[in-house]
């Protein structure tokens, strides 16, 4: 048996958008989802990407992941140009709106299902998808069908998932928008202690302010379609966030920030 | 779990006992002739002392029906993957697929003796050309509905065509394709004695000669014989279904 690998911190990829423009084509239309972006990631931060439902955000992230490609300007991670990415797979994880498992295998199947597709040895993948569903809360779950979870279980295998390659770039688009308020809240704080442990970049698309202002470094305000940059705003708000922090009145007055931008996308 | 496969078995059964014993009594008091509509018991008598006859014949029917739908199975599911391989493969082809549904199977079975010759082989053909359209339609339409958030997951980590055929596109195309299954069978035992009513054999002949020497009641116990193998023929897919999708798909869970 493989010995598992160690627990140091993946060090996270840097993303740097430059000019990014895509314009979609249907039924003789042109709709312009994204209209030049340039922003910078550095690499291990927590951004939040926040626009209005259907402001092309989402295409964004899609090509940043390289599953859509944009019709002008560059993506570069680690500063070097993203389309050769052989490799996307053994850096970059993404989380989709709801949780897409495969509903035909268990917790387990679907946790390794990442390694697998990469070819990894079957051995140690198990031992590393078993670490990752515990650290996801799951462990008892681990033989379960999908069919058997709740909304927000499902979602965190989604995230075990995700997480079970050590991304060094961890893309999620929306994904807790489909969940009730407590779930949403109690896997915000996951999140948050499963980056503050792993030094990935993440970039977390949403629609809420709240969620933006509790979850991230830095906030990236995006006008509606065609998505243009509006406003990046640094959180000024501690590194280490509880539940009690969205009672205090810094939180309310970052994520008013955020809101009075969403708002006025002209400046 | 006893007590609930009764309740499930119970009333079909019932139903039959009733509507059997009501047709016994109404045939005998209406006297009705046994050339025309033989009575209940009379086609039991049948079905007993013509055993001799009637059980190589269903044997026969089920093995040609049998190896028929394995053949749409195969074939079937083969095919779907082909025109689901792009959308330029299924334009040119899937119209000509839809040459199996539309096909009269009567006037096409004479075909089928002068290319196989008389005997199983023409029957065979019979039963998978009327059971293989079902197939190929169902799976089609399964492999075109994977989730397309999986389809980005698998191509983000780099997932081959086989790895997405094998892990993906099939598993996820599987209650569909049991669907399918499900309607070839019926077909495929159709298909199967009108193969028999040209090429030779089993109930399709046994039915045909009682026909002949006016055995109405040996046409009825050949029809229920051919019922009973349809039947079974659903049952097992159902079974297979139950089994395969129990943990995970909505149309058997509580099952």
């Amino acid at each position: 048996m493989a010995a598992p690998r160690a627990e140091t911190a993946p060090t996270g990829i840097a993303v740097d958008l430059r000019g990014v423009r895509r314009t979609f084509a249907s039924d003789g239309d042109r709709v312009e989802a994204v209209g030049g972006v340039d922003l910078s990631i550095a690499a291990g931060e927590f951004v939040a990407l926040l626009g209005p439902s259907g402001c092309g955000k989402s295409t964004l992230l899609r090509i940043i992941a390289g599953l859509d490609h944009q019709d002008a300007g560059e993506v570069l991670l680690e500063g070097r140009p993203a389309d050769a990415r052989v490799d996307a797979g053994e850096r970059v994880a993404f989380v989709f709106q709801d949780a897409h498992l495969l509903p035909w295998r268990d917790v387990l199947g679907n946790v390794t299902l990442p390694l697998e597709l990469l070819g990894r040895p079957a051995a140690e993948s198990r031992d590393e998808a078993m670490a990752g569903i515990a650290r996801v809360g799951l462990a008892d779950a681990a033989r379960r069908f999908p069919s058997q979870l709740s909304g927000g279980m499902r979602m965190r295998v989604s995230l075990a998932r995700a997480l079970v390659t050590r991304p060094r770039l961890l893309l999620l688009d929306e994904p807790f928008a489909a969940l009730d308020e407590i779930t949403r809240q109690s896997l915000d704080d996951q999140l948050r202690a499963l980056w503050a442990g792993t030094g990935v970049t993440v970039l977390f698309v949403t629609h809420s302010t709240a969620e933006a202002a509790f979850l991230a470094e830095r906030a990236v305000v995006f006008s509606p379609r065609p998505a243009r940059v509006v406003l990046e705003h640094a959180l000024d708000l501690p590194a280490d966030r509880g539940a009690e922090l969205r009672a205090e009145p810094r939180f309310a007055h970052e994520a008013a920030v955020l809101f009075a931008a969403l708002q006025r996308p002209e400046r | 779990m006893i007590r609930r496969r009764l309740d499930l078995v119970a009333p079909p059964l019932a139903t039959f006992a009733a509507t059997t014993l009501l047709a016994e009594l109404a045939i005998r008091a209406m006297r009705v002739s046994p050339l025309l509509l033989p009575a209940p018991s009379a086609v039991a008598r049948a079905a007993w002392t013509q055993s001799a006859l009637l059980l190589p014949a269903f044997a026969s029917t089920t093995r040609c029906t049998l190896v028929g739908l394995a053949a749409s199975a195969l074939l079937g599911i083969l095919a779907a993957i082909g025109l689901a391989s792009s959308r330029l493969v299924e334009r040119a082809f899937y119209p000509y697929a839809i040459f199996f549904q539309i096909v009269p199977i009567v006037a096409v079975a004479p075909l089928l003796v002068i290319w196989f010759g008389y005997g199983p082989r023409a029957v065979v053909a019979a039963a998978f050309i009327v059971s293989v359209f079902p197939v190929i339609a169902n799976t089609l339409a399964g492999l075109r509905s994977v989730d397309p958030a999986l389809r980005d997951l698998f191509r983000l980590y780099g997932a081959g065509p086989w790895a997405r055929l094998v892990k993906l596109e099939l598993p996820w195309a599987l209650p569909f394709v049991l669907t399918g299954l499900r309607v070839a069978a019926g077909l495929a035992v159709i298909g199967a004695i009108v193969g028999e009513f040209v090429g030779g054999g089993g109930l399709g002949v046994v039915v045909l000669g009682a026909m002949r020497e006016q055995r109405t009641d040996l046409v009825f116990a050949a029809v229920g014989y051919a019922s009973l193998l349809g039947l079974s023929l659903f049952a097992l897919v159902n079974l297979a279904s139950r089994l395969a999708l129990r943990r995970w798909h909505a149309s058997e869970e509580g099952g």
